[in-house]
C-alpha cells in the first residue's frame, strides 16, 4: 500500500516538473515578443528600456538558466505579475479561485448525484422508460453547447419568466460576505447571513445548471455501460444462484465493480469541471478563474494565462492522483501481490 | 433483468416473438442513418449556401434591425439587420470545416504515433506515450486559449490551437488497439509468412483496429464542432464579421426579447453535433458483435 | 418418467417436457425442445453433448437463470414434488442457493473481484437464515478446510484474484455446498482447469456427494469425466434427450449413433491399437438450430440411418433401465463396433527413428519475459516461461509436446518459429543455426517451417477473403508464375484440406470452428513447408470436429511427407498421433520417449501422476484405476522451485531434490528423464 502510495506520488510529481516545462517552452519559444506586449508600444520602441527589461527578467540569458530560473521562482509560489491587473498572477489565483471552486464542485455535486443513480436505474429497467429518457437526456447534455445552453437559460428564466436572478455571484445591491473561505455559501453561513445565504444560493443555480449538463450526460452514460457490463459477468449470475434478492444482487455484487470505471471518470469530469469554466462564467459574469483566463487571453496577457495553464494541470494531476489512490481502495486488484 | 420483473409462465400457449426485418433493420441502423442523414443535409448547406442564401451574409442595414422571423426574413435579422438565416448557412461552412478538418487531422497524428509507439515498445513507446499523458493533463480550452493568445486571433489559428490538444487521445486509442491485435494469432501467421512490421501493420493490424478509430472520430467532430464555436464564441475563434455559429450567439446573447438571433445558431449546433453523436453510436453498435446480437 | 415409476422412492428432480426458447433476430432458438429426465435423492446424473446441444440451457432453466432473451416456454420442473417453471421470483429465490446450488465452468469469472472470500461465502449461509454471522464465518472456514485448501483461517480474508483456478472451484464448491443443498449442478466445472486439478476437483465431487448426500448433475463434454463421476448419464443432441441409462451399460453398449459417434471420435489411453491410423468421425455438422430437421435430428450424420429415420423417433425404453431416440436399435440390437482399417505394424515402422536425419535440433533454449513492474520500487521480475529446454525433432516423425498451462509450451512453439527472440539456447533447422536470424535470414525459411494456431477464431484475419488468407503467403514467396497460377493453388489446397472451391469468397466468420482450423491448416500448407508447429490445434473443438482434424493431420502428413511438432494438453490425442512425445513442466523438460515406451513405462514420477490423471470414458476402468495424486498446484513460473521443478508436488520428493537440479539422462534407449529416482517410478 505505501509502494504504491510513493509511487503514484513520484510519478505524479515528475508529470507536474515535465509540464511546467511544456509550459516554459511555449512562453519562450512561440512567435510574439512577450517584451512587446509587457512594456506596450512606447517603452518597446526605446531599445534602452527593453534592454534593462529584458536584463530584469533574464531573458538574455540561455534558455536552460531561464528555465532554472522560472522554476525557483514557481516553487516560491511566483508566476509572474499580470499585466492587466499589475499584481502578481498568485495573488490574482488565491482571490478568483473560490468562486471557480464552489461553482465547479456544486456542478459536481449535481452531476453525480443525479448521473449515478440515474445511470443505474437506466441500465437496470434496460428498455424501459427510464432507460430511454436517461439516454435522452445525455444526449442533449453532451450535444449542447454550454455557452447556448446559458444564453436560453438566463434568457427564460431570468430575461421571460424572472423566477431566477441575474449574473453574478450576488445581487448588484449585496456586498459579500466577510471572507474567510471565498466561497459565499460558506462564507455567509459563518456569518449568519441567512439572507445573502438564500441569495448565493439562487445565484449558483443556473450556473451550475448550465455547468454541469455535459458532465452530467457523460457520468450517466459511462455508469449505465459500465453496469450493463458488469450485471452481465458471471459472477452476478453466480450471486443470483446463491439467491440473493435482485436489490442485493445490484447493492452488494454489480455495484462495487460497476463504480470503478466511474470513479476514474467522476475524477476527470471535476478535473474539467475546476478547469473548464470558461464559458459559463464569462456569461453569467461569475468572478472565477476562468473569467479571469478569459480576460487575460483577450489582453494578451501571457503570465496570467502561462500561470493559470500550469494551475490546471497541477488540479488534474492532483485529482488523478487521487483517483489512483482511491483505486487502490475500490479495487484489491490494483495492490496485488 | 431478467425473470425478477418478468416472471416466466407457462401455461398460455407461447407466441414466437420474432421480429419483422423491418424493425430489426431499424433497431440496428434507425439512429445511425438518422444520424448520417442530420450530416449530409449540413454539408450539403454548407456547400450550397450561395444558392440557399436570401441576403449576403455580411449586408449590413441598420433599417431592418432585430426584426422577428418573417417570410423576408426567416429566422429575424441582428442588431445590425444582418439576415440570421444567411449567415446561419454561411456559418455552417466554417464550423463544420473546422471541426472535421482538426479532428481528421488529430486522429490521424495520434494514431500515427500511438501505432508507431505501440509497434516499436521499449524506451520508444515509454516517451511517446509519457508525452502524451502529459499533453492530456492540460485543459483543452485554457490551452487552445493560451495558444490562440500566443499566435492570434484566427480561424487557422485557433485550429492549430486545437489541433495541438487534440491528438493526445487518438495515440492513446490507436496505441491500446493495435497492443490487442498484436498479440492475435492472425498477425503472428502474418510474421510466419516472413511479411515485416510495417507491412503487417499497415495490411493486418490497422484494417482491424479502424472501426473503433473511426466511431471515436466520429463522436469527437461534434465535440470539436463545440470547442471551435465555444472559442468564437469568446472571440478567441473567427474574425469579425465572419458567420460562425458561435460569434452569432455570442453577438446576440445581450438581447432577451429578440431571442431569434442567438437561438437559432445554437440549435444548429445542437443538431450538427446530435446527427455526430447518433452516427457514432450507430457505428459502435454495428462494429461491436455483441450489440450486433440484440 | 418411466424408469423411476419402479422405484418406492420420489426422484428429487423431474423435468418433463422442458422447452426453452431464445428469441433472436434470426428467428426462435428452440435450444431446449421437449427435454424429459429425473434425478433421484443422492443420485449423480451426468448430461453429456456437444456445444450448442442445449445441456447448458437445460441447467440454467432448473436454476430459473436464464439471459435476457431466453424463456421456458413450456414443460414443467418438478423439485421435490413443486414445479420451478411457475413459481413467482421470490419462490424461487428461497430455493436457489438453499436447497438447489450451481457450480459455473470458468473459475476465473465466477468469484466477485471485489469482494472477499469470506463475505461471498458467508452470505449465501446468512441470505436463507441457516446461520448468524459468526457461525457462518466458522463454517466457512471449516468447509475451505474440507474443499482441501490449505490455511483456511487466512484463505477467507483473502479475495479471489489471490487463488489459483483451481482453488476458486474449490471455494464455488464450498459455496455450493454450504447450505448443505438437495441438488447440485456443475456446469463443466473442470473443463477450464489442468488435467491432475480436474482430477483433484473430480475427487472432491465424488467425496462431497458421498458425504452430504446431495444429488448431483455432472455437465461435460467428456465421457471420461462423465464414467469418472456419474452413476447414470443423459446424452443430448440437437436440443432433445437422445440417449440414456446407466453410465457402464451406456458407455460399453451405446444404444443411440450420437452415442456411439461421441465414444468412437476420442482416442483412448487405455486402449491404444497399434496400427489404427485413424478415428472414427461422423460427417458434418449439429443442424441449425434455428430450424431443427423433421425426421431424426440426427439422420443427417448417422452412418446407420435407415428409411424410418425421416420420421421424428421418440424416446422409448430399449432394456430394463435405458432409452434411445433411435430407429435403429428399437429392437435393442447393439450397434456395431467401428471397423476401421489397421495399417500392418510393418508399415507404420518406417525406418529406424535414430537413423532418420535431424529436422530441428534445440539445445538449452531459454525464454524470460520481463513483467511490468508493479511500481517505482520494485525489483525486475520475469515469467520463466522456457528455462533450458533440449529437443530434437526428426525427419518425418511426429514430436508430442505436453504439459499443463503454464509450462511454456506455447512459447516453445514461438520460438522455434521465431516469432519470439530466444535468451539464449541454440536452434537448428535442417543445420542452419536459426538461434538469432534477422528477419531477412528467417525470409527463406519461412517456406520451410509453418505454424497451426490453437484458437481457430483469432488465427484468420477477420476482414479478408479465404482466397486472399491463402494467397498471400504464395504471392509473398513468388510461389506461382503469375495469378491464375495463384488461384489454381488456392483452390488445391482447399481441397487437399477438404473444402470445397465456392468458400475461397467467403470471409472467416461465415466458418465454423472446425472448417476455419481446415483454413489454418492449407495456409501453413501454402507454402509447402517441412516442418509443421501445431500449437493446441484441436483443444477448442468439439470431440467429432477433433478426431476430423486429427485425421486430416495424419492423412496430410501421409500425402506431403510432413513433420509436426505437436503441442497438446490431451494425452490421449499425444499418445495417438505421436511417434516421440517431450513432457514438460514449467520451462524444463522432465521426460523424452518414444510414445509407446512413455505411456506404457514412464519414468519420471510427473508423467505418471500426468497419465492417471486422465480420466478414462469406461466406467468400470475408472473404478478400478490406481490414482497418483498430485498434490497442489504447479509453482508461478516468476519464482520456480530450486533443485527439481517438479519436487515441491512430487510424491517422492527428496532433500536431494531440492539442492541438486537432476539432468536429462538416456535411462533406456532413446528414453530420456531427469529425476534423481527414476529406478523407484
Amino acid at each position: 500500500m505505501l509502494r504504491y502510495l510513493t509511487s503514484r506520488i513520484v510519478a505524479t510529481f515528475v508529470m507536474a516538473l515535465l509540464a511546467t516545462l511544456i509550459v516554459f517552452l511555449i512562453v519562450s519559444l512561440v512567435p510574439g515578443d512577450p517584451v512587446l506586449s509587457q512594456l506596450g508600444d512606447m517603452a518597446a520602441s526605446n531599445p534602452e528600456i527593453v534592454k534593462a527589461y529584458r536584463a530584469k527578467w533574464g531573458l538574455d540569458l540561455p534558455l536552460y538558466e531561464q528555465y532554472w530560473i522560472f522554476l525557483t521562482r514557481l516553487l516560491n509560489g511566483d508566476l509572474g505579475i499580470s499585466i492587466t491587473s499589475q499584481r502578481p498572477v498568485m495573488a490574482d489565483i488565491a482571490q478568483y479561485a473560490p468562486a471557480t471552486i464552489e461553482l465547479g464542485t456544486i456542478a459536481f455535486i449535481l452531476s453525480v448525484v443525479i448521473g449515478v443513480p440515474f445511470g443505474i436505474a437506466a441500465a437496470v429497467a434496460r428498455d424501459s422508460w427510464i432507460d430511454h429518457s436517461a439516454r435522452f437526456i445525455s444526449l442533449i447534455g453532451v450535444s449542447s453547447p454550454v455557452f447556448w445552453l446559458a444564453f436560453i437559460m438566463l434568457t427564460v428564466f431570468y430575461g421571460w419568466l424572472q423566477i431566477a436572478p441575474g449574473p453574478g455571484r450576488l445581487d448588484p445591491i449585496d456586498l459579500p460576505p466577510p471572507r474567510v473561505t471565498g466561497a459565499f455559501l460558506i462564507d455567509s453561513a459563518l456569518a449568519s447571513r441567512w439572507d445573502l445565504l438564500h441569495t448565493a444560493v439562487a445565484h449558483l443555480v443556473l450556473p451550475s445548471i448550465v455547468l454541469c449538463a455535459a458532465t452530467l450526460g457523460l457520468i450517466t452514460r459511462t455508469t449505465r455501460a459500465s453496469m450493463l457490463d458488469t450485471l452481465g459477468q458471471d459472477y452476478v449470475r453466480v450471486a443470483r444462484a446463491k439467491g440473493l434478492r435482485e436489490r442485493a444482487v445490484i447493492v452488494a455484487h454489480a455495484l462495487p465493480n460497476a463504480l470503478i470505471p466511474v470513479v476514474t471518470l467522476g475524477g476527470l469530469a471535476y478535473a474539467n469541471l475546476l478547469t473548464g469554466t470558461v464559458m459559463t462564467e464569462t456569461i453569467f459574469s461569475w468572478p472565477g478563474l476562468g473569467l479571469y483566463t478569459f480576460r487575460s487571453a483577450l489582453a494578451l496577457d501571457i503570465p496570467a494565462i502561462m500561470g493559470m495553464t500550469l494551475v490546471f494541470a497541477f488540479v488534474y494531476l492532483l485529482i488523478n492522483l487521487l483517483v489512483d489512490l482511491s483505486y487502490a481502495v475500490l479495487d484489491p486488484r490494483v495492490l496485488k501481490r | 433483468m431478467s425473470e425478477a420483473s418478468a416472471p416466466i409462465l407457462d401455461a398460455t400457449p407461447f407466441e414466437p416473438r420474432a421480429r419483422t426485418s423491418g424493425q430489426r433493420w431499424r433497431r440496428r441502423y434507425g439512429l445511425a442513418v438518422i444520424g448520417a442523414a442530420i450530416i449530409v443535409i449540413w454539408i450539403v448547406v454548407a456547400l450550397a449556401a450561395p444558392l440557399l442564401a436570401h441576403y449576403p451574409p455580411h449586408a449590413v442595414d441598420v433599417t431592418v434591425r432585430l426584426l422577428p422571423p418573417s417570410a423576408a426574413h426567416w429566422l429575424g435579422t441582428d442588431p445590425l439587420g444582418r439576415d440570421v438565416y444567411s449567415r446561419l448557412l454561411f456559418g455552417a461552412r466554417v464550423s463544420l470545416f473546422a471541426g472535421i478538418t482538426v479532428v481528421v487531422l488529430g486522429a490521424i497524428f495520434g494514431t500515427l504515433l500511438g501505432g508507431i509507439a505501440a509497434y516499436a515498445g521499449g524506451r520508444i513507446e515509454e516517451g511517446l506515450m509519457r508525452f502524451t499523458d502529459l499533453m492530456l493533463c492540460f485543459p483543452p480550452i485554457i490551452l487552445a486559449m493560451a495558444i490562440a493568445a500566443a499566435m492570434g486571433i484566427g480561424t487557422i489559428n485557433t485550429m492549430i490551437a486545437m489541433l495541438i490538444v487534440w491528438w493526445p487521445k487518438f495515440a492513446r486509442l490507436a496505441r491500446s488497439l493495435v497492443l490487442v491485435q498484436r498479440s492475435q494469432e492472425y498477425v503472428e501467421a502474418a510474421h510466419l509468412i516472413g511479411y515485416g512490421p510495417s507491412r503487417v501493420l499497415l495490411k493486418h493490424i490497422l484494417p482491424n483496429s479502424i472501426g473503433p478509430l473511426i466511431v471515436l472520430v466520429t463522436l469527437d467532430v461534434g465535440h470539436a464542432i463545440i470547442v471551435f464555436s465555444g472559442l468564437s464564441f469568446l472571440g478567441l475563434g473567427v474574425v469579425p464579421p465572419t458567420p460562425e455559429w458561435g460569434a452569432m450567439v455570442s453577438e446576440n446573447r445581450e438581447l432577451v426579447e429578440q431571442w431569434w438571433g442567438a437561438t437559432f445558431p445554437g440549435l444548429a449546433i445542437l443538431t450538427v453535433v446530435m446527427g455526430f453523436n447518433f452516427l457514432g453510436d450507430g457505428i459502435r453498435d454495428w462494429l461491436d458483435p455483441r450489440a450486433r446480437r440484440r | 418418467m418411466p424408469a423411476a415409476a419402479k422405484e418406492p422412492v420420489q426422484p428429487i428432480l423431474e423435468v418433463r417436457d422442458l422447452r426453452t426458447h431464445f428469441d433472436t433476430d434470426a428467428g426462435v432458438v428452440r435450444a431446449v425442445d421437449g427435454v424429459s429426465f429425473h434425478v433421484m435423492p443422492g443420485e449423480t446424473l451426468g448430461l453429456v453433448g456437444e456445444s450448442g446441444s442445449g445441456k447448458s440451457v437445460t441447467a440454467l432453466s432448473i436454476m430459473r437463470l436464464l439471459q435476457d432473451q431466453s424463456r421456458i416456454a413450456g414443460g414443467s420442473i418438478l423439485f421435490c414434488g413443486r414445479d420451478i417453471v411457475t413459481m413467482d421470483a421470490e419462490q424461487i429465490r428461497a430455493l436457489r442457493g438453499d436447497q438447489m446450488a450451481m457450480v459455473f465452468q470458468d473459475p476465473m469469472t465466477s468469484l466477485n473481484p471485489v469482494l472477499r472470500i469470506a463475505r461471498q461465502l458467508v452470505e449465501t449461509m446468512v441470505i436463507h437464515g441457516r446461520r448468524d454471522r459468526n457461525s457462518a464465518l466458522g463454517h466457512a472456514v471449516q468447509l475451505l478446510g474440507r474443499m482441501g485448501i490449505t490455511a483456511p483461517e487466512r484463505a477467507v480474508d483473502s479475495y479471489p484474484h489471490q487463488f489459483s483456478g483451481g482453488m476458486r472451484q474449490r471455494v464455488m464448491l464450498a459455496m455450493g455446498f454450504s447450505n448443505e443443498p438437495a441438488l447440485l449442478l456443475a456446469d463443466e466445472p473442470t473443463t477450464a482447469l489442468d488435467v491432475t486439478i480436474q482430477a483433484q476437483i473430480l475427487d472432491l465431487l465424488r467425496e462431497l456427494n458421498t458425504d452430504f448426500g446431495a444429488a448431483v448433475i455432472l455437465i461435460s463434454h467428456d465421457l471420461g469425466v462423465i464414467a469418472n463421476v456419474c452413476s447414470r448419464v443423459v446424452v443430448m443432441y440437437a436440443g432433445e434427450v437422445v440417449e440414456e441409462g446407466p453410465t457402464e451399460a451406456l458407455l460399453s453398449d451405446p444404444k443411440h449413433p450420437y452415442t456411439w459417434a461421441l465414444l468412437n471420435a476420442v482416442p483412448r489411453l487405455d486402449r491404444y491399437i497399434p496400427g489404427q491410423r485413424r478415428l472414427t468421425t461422423i460427417e458434418g455438422m449439429p443442424p441449425d438450430s434455428h430450424q431443427w430437421p423433421r425426421g431424426c435430428r440426427f439422420a443427417a450424420r448417422c452412418p446407420f440411418r435407415v428409411e424410418a429415420c425421416t420420421e421424428h423417433p421418440e424416446l422409448l425404453p430399449v432394456g430394463p433401465t435405458r432409452h434411445s431416440r433411435c430407429w435403429v436399435t428399437q429392437t435393442g440390437q447393439s450397434l456395431p463396433k467401428p471397423a476401421l482399417p489397421l495399417v500392418a505394424p510393418a508399415a507404420v515402422k518406417k525406418v529406424p527413428a535414430a537413423d532418420r536425419e535431424v529436422m530441428l535440433e534445440i539445445k538449452g533454449l531459454i525464454k524470460h519475459f520481463p513483467v511490468p513492474k508493479q511500481n517505482f520500487f520494485a525489483p525486475r521480475e520475469a515469467v520463466h516461461a522456457v528455462d533450458g529446454v533440449d529437443l530434437i525433432v526428426r525427419k518425418g516423425e511426429t514430436v508430442g509436446l505436453v504439459g499443463e498451462s503454464g509450462c511454456g509450451k506455447s512459447t516453445l512453439a514461438r520460438l522455434i518459429v521465431r516469432i519470439h527472440e530466444p535468451d539464449a539456447g541454440l536452434i537448428k533447422f535442417t543445420g542452419h543455426d536459426i538461434t538469432h536470424a534477422s528477419a531477412a535470414e528467417m525470409r527463406p525459411l519461412r517456406r520451410r517451417i509453418q505454424m497451426i494456431f490453437q484458437d481457430p477464431y483469432a488465427s484468420l484475419n477477420p476482414r479478408m477473403m479465404v482466397r486472399d488468407i491463402l494467397a498471400e503467403p504464395i504471392r509473398f514467396h513468388g510461389l506461382t508464375d503469375d495469378e491464375a497460377g495463384t488461384q489454381r493453388r488456392v483452390e488445391e489446397l482447399l481441397g487437399l484440406v477438404g473444402l470445397s472451391s465456392t468458400t475461397a469468397a467467403k470471409y472467416p466468420h461465415e466458418f465454423s470452428g472446425g472448417q476455419r482450423q481446415r483454413i489454418s491448416i492449407a495456409r501453413a500448407l501454402a507454402v509447402t513447408p517441412d516442418l509443421i508447429v501445431a500449437d493446441e490445434p484441436i483443444s477448442s473443438l468439439d470431440v467429432n470436429i477433433q478426431a476430423q482434424i486429427i485425421n486430416l493431420l495424419i492423412d496430410l502428413q501421409e500425402r506431403l511427407h510432413l513433420t509436426y511438432l505437436f503441442i497438446a494438453h490431451d494425452l490421449a490425442v499425444v499418445r495417438y498421433i505421436s511417434d516421440r512425445v517431450v513432457v514438460l513442466y514449467l520451462g524444463k523438460v522432465m521426460e523424452i520417449a518414444p510414445a509407446e515406451a512413455l505411456f506404457d513405462r514412464p519414468l519420471h514420477p510427473y508423467t505418471r501422476s500426468l497419465i492417471s490423471a486422465v480420466p478414462i470414458p469406461d466406467a468400470a476402468i475408472e473404478r478400478m484405476r490406481q490414482r497418483i495424486h498430485l498434490q497442489g498446484e504447479p509453482p508461478s513460473a516468476l519464482n520456480p522451485p530450486s533443485g527439481c521443478r517438479f519436487r515441491t508436488r512430487c510424491p517422492m520428493a527428496a532433500a536431494r531434490c531440492a539442492a541438486e537440479e537432476p539432468v536429462l539422462h538416456e535411462y533406456r534407449p532413446d528414453h530420456w528423464a531427469a529425476c534423481h529416482f527414476t529406478e523407484r517410478v
